[in-house]
């Protein structure tokens, strides 16, 4: 085991701990969040989150396919965010 | 040094450039004081964040593995959806009244009628034409 290897793990651990602290402090603001428009831009960033999170296991397992789940978390976290929005905007989702 | 430590030092390089924008959005989503303003900080986690963590995972596919081209998808649909739904959630925020509306519009007779301007009046409009 290399020193650029031994360095790459220790950049992974940073970044799994940095991200999850991240996705803790949206969750904050998911219970705070005054306002609806709070709510929905912190579950937002809390995919977003997610979606890092799932690459940082990715990376750290060396297994291809967390790809595709990314992928599917990303296109539901988008069309999650609008429904959510069409509904406070519109009462209704799909007219 | 072989192609394999510099790819394995940029991965550790990208990662950390990932996090920190991710940590540095989470700030800005819990410390701002205004819902529109807070719709700010959360983009820096949507573009540079998560671009550089998928940079890591395809810098360490090509280290490590046969390679993959599959996480620019991931990217380039997080580029063109962030905007969409960052505009939707402004819309809520006005719609909700969150954030400061802008002032109502004078008295107008004019806008959008049939009536014509007093600065106009005098102007024969019978000739023109």
């Amino acid at each position: 085991m290399s020193f650029a290897t031994e360095v790459m793990n220790a950049a992974l651990v940073i970044a799994f701990v940095t991200v999850a602290i991240a996705q803790a402090m949206s969750m904050l603001r998911l219970i705070l969040g005054p306002s609806t428009g709070d709510r929905i831009l912190a579950l937002d960033t809390m995919v977003v989150n997610a979606i890092g999170l799932i690459v940082l296991l990715g990376i750290a397992q060396g297994v291809r396919v967390y790809f595709e789940v990314s992928m599917i978390i990303a296109m539901l976290g988008f069309v999650s965010t609008v429904a959510y929005a069409r509904f406070v905007l519109r009462g209704d989702i799909i007219e | 040094m072989s192609a394999e430590i510099i790819g394995t030092y940029a991965v550790a390089v990208a990662l950390l450039i990932g996090s920190i924008f991710a940590l540095v959005g989470a700030i800005g989503l819990l410390r701002f004081n205004d819902s529109m303003i807070r719709l700010h900080a959360p983009t820096k986690v949507g573009t540079v964040g998560i671009g550089s963590l998928l940079l890591a995972s395809m810098i360490h596919a090509y280290t490590f593995g046969d390679g993959s081209m599959h996480e620019v998808l991931i990217m380039a649909f997080l580029f063109v959806t962030a905007p969409i739904s960052a505009n939707f959630i402004a819309k809520v925020n006005i719609h909700k009244r969150a954030c400061d509306t802008p002032p109502a519009p004078p008295r107008d007779e004019t806008w959008s009628t049939l009536n014509v301007p007093e600065a106009d009046r005098d102007i024969d409009t019978s000739k023109a034409g």
